[in-house]
């Protein structure tokens, strides 16, 4: 039994055979060629073939991962018809008088070269794409199957997949697929998501291991090959547990988040990557109530840069199509310590320097996220949260300075969206003064976790205080209610995104006491689901 | 010859798919479309050329339109430009 480690683009278990797949990648030797014009004809018509697979392509992506993820398919044909690229081709065969497969890869690597030297990572992105769409034609040229056709189910291991390959692959047949190459944010990765695949990606990969028993963990980023039996034994039952998880699914799946009186929960999903995305919607979340930021300062080795956080904003919102992403801004210092930020020891660190107050007082950073909060803002549909509040002065600067970053927005004709802001409530100061707060504000969301340190006087992280602490305790909920009547009041949602309103002992009591929104992590979604449809 | 000049607003630019579109618009014109930034033109028409400018958020471009269509295809280009770019 070996097992290896890798990153885990999608969680889920597999339990099967491995199936070694190599790449369609033909090795491609120059030959000459006598009738030029008959080579330059046999590559049209190998490009009409390609065209034709794309189209089928961007139709079945469409009905498997949606819209956004299918563009990949027609970039792809508006790049087979690009002038530049045919001529390229036209010319090596008639000037070298050589063959098409030789021509097409030629330029393909001509061209990607081209993009891969590009500065802007989006750009340089395309190199892959310039590939993928040479080795279509060459595929088709040299008659290959393009795609492996499985016959049974396996666990595919392979190099790396590209977007084409991932989505024509029989998705019956394939359990899991393990690369060694690829990114978590690559269309591969998506489509693997978006599609329920689990999946592993830089893994040392192995020939000899073609055939071989073996188990993907995607929760833990693990590949076992050759398990032993007490090991595959453990993950079978837990497979099945997974299963009946999505049982719950398809039961449960589309359906409204109502009471039998018909009152309507918002029910949206905790995240805390971009990646989190695709277990957001694979367990049917509204939205999203709770997107912390603080992963893009925390990965890096330096201050994430406004588009950096951009393109994670928006492709959280492009996922969400139009479902609500409430973005937390950041909220470091207490127990999230980034050393770039150069902060001081402190003797009381959850009651310090953090959150708000950080950016309040640093609001070069504050600007820059919400400038790319803004700018997201125009690609679906975004809310603003702000942590650690405790007076009215401070959610009035927050406004004030929102204010200034549309103004500049503005003025360099950037667009942007209509943007909810909502403050957490989990100060009790906050609490008390919500029905000022309420005023300022489109909604509330009560963070019980700190509310209930800050109520209790009690450290979360001391373990000896573990038996006095009670997160039902009367002060608490007494708090809540304050917080929905005084938020009710003044029009604001108010909802739950603290660990309390994942607690199903508590569900009724929340939607009884008025609650309009529970955010919990994706799991919860279904279980949570079930108890306010029976209510 | 008729030209007009335009800041890129799409935050990601001149990207895959408005370039694609824009190939697409262009194509429908006897005019012969030019993109310029920075010194660095590229024929319209031609996808992956257009793509290779870098051409981001906040740059600013220089469309010159010259033919027999000049007037009008200038007017729905920069049209063009103020709804997908």
């Amino acid at each position: 039994m070996d097992t290896y480690t890798g990153k885990s683009i999608f969680n889920g278990i597999a339990i099967g055979r491995i199936l070694f797949y190599k790449k369609g990648e033909q090795a491609v030797t120059r030959i000459k060629v006598q009738d030029v014009e008959a080579e330059v004809a046999r590559y049209k018509e190998a490009r009409q073939s390609a065209l034709k697979q794309l189209r089928q392509l961007y139709d079945k992506a469409i009905e498997e991962v949606g819209e956004v993820n299918a563009m990949i398919f027609e970039i792809h044909q508006m790049m087979l018809e690009d002038e530049d690229y045919n001529d390229s081709i036209y010319n090596i065969i008639r000037n070298d008088g050589v063959n098409a497969e030789f021509a097409v890869a030629t330029t393909g690597d001509n061209f990607s070269r081209m993009f891969a030297e590009m500065e802007d990572e989006y750009f340089k992105a395309r190199a892959a794409d310039v590939k993928d769409i040479s080795e279509r034609i060459v595929n088709v040229l040299v008659g290959a199957t393009s795609g492996k056709d499985l016959t049974e189910p396996v666990i595919l291991v392979a190099d790396d997949l590209a977007p084409s390959e991932t989505v024509q692959l029989d998705k019956s047949k394939l359990l899991a697929f393990v690369t060694l190459h690829g990114s978590a944010n690559s269309h591969t990765a998506i489509l693997a998501r978006t599609m329920n695949i689990p999946a592993l990606i830089g893994i040392a990969i192995d020939e000899s291991w073609n055939g071989k028993m073996a188990v993907v963990d995607g929760k833990h980023g693990k590949l076992i090959i050759d398990p032993e039996y007490s090991v595959l034994e453990q993950y079978m039952e837990e497979q099945k547990k997974e299963k009946e998880a999505r049982a719950l699914l398809a039961e449960l799946k589309g359906l409204p988040d109502m009471t039998k009186d018909g009152k309507e929960i918002k029910l949206y999903a905790n995240i805390g990557s971009v990646a989190d995305v695709a277990n957001v919607l694979a367990n049917d979340a509204n939205g999203i109530g709770l997107f912390r930021s603080e992963f893009l300062y925390l990965e890096k080795n330096t201050y994430p840069t406004e588009d950096e956080q951009f393109m994670a904003y928006k492709t959280v919102a492009q996922n969400m199509a139009g479902k609500k992403v409430i973005i937390r801004t950041l909220d470091i210092g207490a127990d999230k310590q980034v050393d770039y930020f150069d902060m001081e020891q402190e003797e009381n660190p959850a009651m310090g320097y953090r959150a708000i107050r950080i950016c309040l007082d640093r609001t070069d950073i504050f600007k820059t996220q919400l400038r790319a909060l803004y700018r997201a803002s125009a690609f679906g549909n975004i809310a603003i949260m702000f942590p650690m509040i405790i007076s009215l002065s401070e959610v009035q600067e927050v406004k004030r300075i929102c204010e200034e970053v549309k103004n500049e927005l503005d003025e360099n004709s950037i667009s942007y969206g209509n943007v909810e802001l909502g403050i957490m409530i989990e100060t009790p100061a906050a609490a008390m003064i919500s029905d000022i707060l309420a005023k300022e504000v489109d909604f509330f969301s009560i963070g019980t976790n700190d509310l209930t340190q800050y109520t209790l006087a009690i450290d979360r992280q001391n373990p000896k205080l573990d038996n006095i602490y009670d997160a039902y305790h009367p002060a608490v909920m007494r708090m809540i209610q304050i917080v929905i009547d005084n938020g009710h009041k003044e029009g604001c949602w108010v909802g739950i995104c603290g660990e309390l309103g994942a607690d199903l002992s508590l569900t009724e009591t929340f939607i009884n006491m008025g609650i309009d929104e529970l955010s919990v992590s994706p799991t919860f979604i279904l279980p949570i689901r079930k108890i306010i449809r029976e209510l | 010859m008729k030209q007009f000049q335009f800041t890129i607003t799409d935050p990601v630019g001149l990207h895959a798919r408005p370039a694609g579109l824009l190939v697409k618009e262009v194509k429908q014109y006897e005019s012969k479309v030019t993109i310029t930034k920075d010194g660095k033109s590229s024929d319209a028409s031609k996808l992956m050329m257009l793509m290779s400018m870098g051409v981001k958020n906040g740059d600013i471009v220089t469309v010159e339109v010259s033919g027999a269509d000049e007037d009008k295809a200038a007017a729905e280009l920069e049209a063009f430009f103020k709804a997908n770019l």
